[in-house]
């Protein structure tokens, strides 16, 4: 029961909070969209494991600001994320651009990945390989091998 | 030859090992300013003292200077005001940005604490401050002569710190000599 009452408490702080920040009239639904898009992909500059919808800091409400006022100017979300990089580097990005400098950051998982299944393959198929030839050709050896075995259990 | 193969992995694991342990060392709040080696932002703000004078571009350059953002709210900017008294007396430029403050009380605390600044300029909605990239006061910046940003600093200018800056604003002084 109080747990019950304790989530239900914490589920109606955490609303008055998001209603707290969103004090922004959007002209359409899909602007809104792109806003919270925007806010959520972009890291606040001054606490930094935190994106600009999150915080709390004045650093972000005036980001934000600064975002709603281009939005409504019509600017694109490319000339609003450039708008960004330009005053605060590519560290405001929480996806970072993919360029010659994040290639390794955005494919050198998949060629780990690659690597390792090659490498699995590899070692599966050589020693498949490898006990196949030994029944096949060392047939004398494995009757000296059955024979000592038996003395064993003997 | 297989033998070496083996310990392919194991190297690799003190390769990334290294790269990781060498990001563990890197201040993560150190961000370098996207504006270093640009010009200055194009602003036209009030000037603190005097609000019916216009500052601009204009205003900044001419001369290499050290700008420094700083508010009245903010403590570490007043930890930091006696260093900035100490720069202005040993003859270097020192223009001030007023982010987000209000004008009367920067206008006292600067009456009542010996202002380092040459001038301020007034940036109350913090404009110029977005456009500049700031993002926790104290910043410092270097221009040269033509206005061109060539250095930042965030956060308060200790001894050591402006030893740094000293020796890059002579060096700026000596290259507009030149000129």
């Amino acid at each position: 029961m109080r747990t019950a009452l304790m989530f239900i408490i914490i589920l109606l702080l955490s609303h008055n909070s998001i209603a707290a920040i969103s004090t922004y009239e959007f002209k359409d639904e899909s602007t809104k969209e792109r806003f919270y898009q925007l806010t959520y992909e972009l890291r606040c500059p001054k606490c930094q494991n935190q994106n600009l919808q999150d915080s709390n800091s004045p650093i972000s409400a005036d980001l934000r600001q600064e975002i709603y006022r281009m939005l409504e100017s019509g600017k694109t979300d490319n000339e609003i994320v450039n708008f960004m990089v330009e005053r605060y580097g590519n560290f405001i990005r929480y996806r970072p651009e993919v360029n010659t400098m994040t290639y390794f950051l955005w494919y050198g998982p998949f060629i780990l990945l690659a690597i390792g299944i090659f490498a699995i393959i590899f070692i599966s198929l050589r020693s498949s390989n490898k006990n196949k030839t030994q029944i096949n050709l060392k047939q004398e050896e494995n009757e000296q091998l059955q024979k000592l075995l038996d003395e064993r259990h003997d | 030859m297989r033998r070496i193969i083996l310990f392919v992995p194991l190297l690799f694991f003190i390769g990334i090992g290294l790269f990781l342990w060498k990001g563990l060392q890197l201040d993560p709040k150190a961000l370098p300013s996207a504006l270093l080696d640009k010009p200055f932002p194009t602003f036209k703000l009030s000037s603190l003292k005097d609000s019916e004078r216009i500052l601009q571009q204009i205003d900044i350059q001419g001369e290499p200077a050290l700008v420094n953002v700083w508010a009245t709210w903010c403590t570490a900017c007043k930890q930091e005001h006696g260093q900035l008294n100490i720069i202005q007396s040993e003859g270097y430029r020192l223009i001030g940005i007023n982010y987000k403050d209000k004008r009367e009380e920067a206008q006292l605390w600067l009456e009542n604490n010996n202002s380092p600044y040459l001038f301020n300029i007034f940036d109350d909605k913090g404009r110029l401050g977005i456009d500049l990239g700031v993002y926790g006061i104290p910043e410092s910046y270097i221009i040269d002569a033509k206005g061109v940003i060539r250095y930042k600093h965030v956060g308060i200018i200790d001894d050591r710190q402006w030893k740094k800056m000293k020796s890059l604003l002579n060096m700026l002084r000596k290259d507009k000599g030149k000129v």
